[in-house]
């Protein structure tokens, strides 16, 4: 094979041979995840323009749902999920320096803060469970202190919510399981020395995912938690 | 390119920003706003993305055509979501039978 190949000109080992510069290899990977990354923002984006319509269409029921999620924990989770996009910007950085130990420590904690934030949400998922709130399993409405004088349509719509509650949190749950197994893939090349400042590309590209799960938490917490507080 | 380094201290000062913008988020749906509960908490929510996105994912210091693929994604959304907003906003306006 060698004999009849063009004449091989020497090159990064990282630099992939349809490419001509480790620039241009980079700049490939990044927009390809950002192609991924739009079709994510459609896929979530349906669920999002459902949740919207619904929601106006009857707020009533949707903020008497909204009551029986855990803001407490609500929160906590967002803060946890923001935590963990800090340590990924973090893990990327020890990538651009080329700093061995601390691309993996950052890749652990967010491992860690993703695990954490799954085991929350398994627990609020567990009350739900038990306040018999799980559409098509075990769902009435008896945990809702619903008005005598609400209309059929808001009795129904409280369901809805639900329906879309678990879609959006478990799809997006799905998503940060798909996550953390990236990340420990990538820790232990990490910790092989396989990143440095010349090939960090696949702590950036996995990195750019998990700041994506991050966001859309930044918009299912305000859309499914904090509907109509004050009242 | 994203061979820009931003410093560890660019991460922590939005690390921050997102964190106050958490407690605000949570203390004004706490507080009656009126119509504008809903806008403000989507308001904040859209800050923290654009944060998370220009400084986090690199965006800030990335090529054009990244900037042009990140801005189409988000601006599709907002079609899908306005145009389906206009539909169903408007239906109570006309007396249409089976609206």
């Amino acid at each position: 094979m060698a004999e009849t190949a063009a004449p091989h000109l020497e090159h990064s080992p990282h630099l992939a041979h349809h490419f001509e510069t480790p620039t241009q290899q980079r700049e490939s990977a990044t927009l390809g995840m950002w192609t991924f990354l739009a079709t994510e923002v459609m896929f979530f984006g349906g669920l999002f323009a459902g949740f919207i319509v619904y929601r106006f269409t009857t707020p009533q029921a949707f903020a008497l749902s909204s009551r029986q999620l855990s803001v407490l924990l609500g929160s906590i989770n967002t803060a946890v999920l923001l935590t963990s996009s800090l340590t990924v910007a973090l893990a990327v950085r020890a990538g651009q320096t080329g700093d061995r130990r601390l691309q993996v420590r950052f890749l652990l904690a967010t491992i860690v803060l993703g695990v954490i934030f799954l085991g929350i949400k398994g627990v609020e998922y567990s009350e739900e469970f038990e306040k018999q709130l799980v559409p098509g399993y075990n769902f009435s409405t008896q945990a809702l202190n619903i008005p005598s004088d609400a209309s059929d349509l808001v009795v129904r719509r409280t369901q809805m919510f639900f329906v879309f509650y678990f879609f959006m949190t478990g799809l997006h749950a799905f998503h940060m399981i798909i996550g953390i197994g990236v990340f420990a893939v990538i820790a232990w090349f990490a910790s092989r020395g396989k990143y440095g400042p010349e090939y960090y590309t696949p702590i950036e590209i996995s990195g750019l995912y998990w700041h994506f799960v991050d966001i859309v938490w930044v918009f299912l917490y305000p859309l499914l938690y904090l509907i109509d507080l004050h009242k | 390119m994203s061979e820009h380094i931003a410093s560890v201290k660019d991460y922590l000062t939005v690390y921050a920003i997102l964190m106050v913008l958490l407690v605000a988020t949570v203390v004004a749906a706490f507080v009656d706003l009126g119509p504008l509960n809903f806008p403000f908490s989507m308001a904040i929510a859209v800050v923290k993305a654009v944060f998370i996105i220009l400084i986090f994912m690199h965006v800030k210091h990335n090529e054009p055509l990244v900037r042009v693929f990140a801005v189409a994604a988000f601006l599709w959304l907002a079609i899908l979501i306005g145009l389906s907003l206009a539909d169903y906003f408007t239906r109570g306006w006309l007396n249409i039978p089976g609206k």
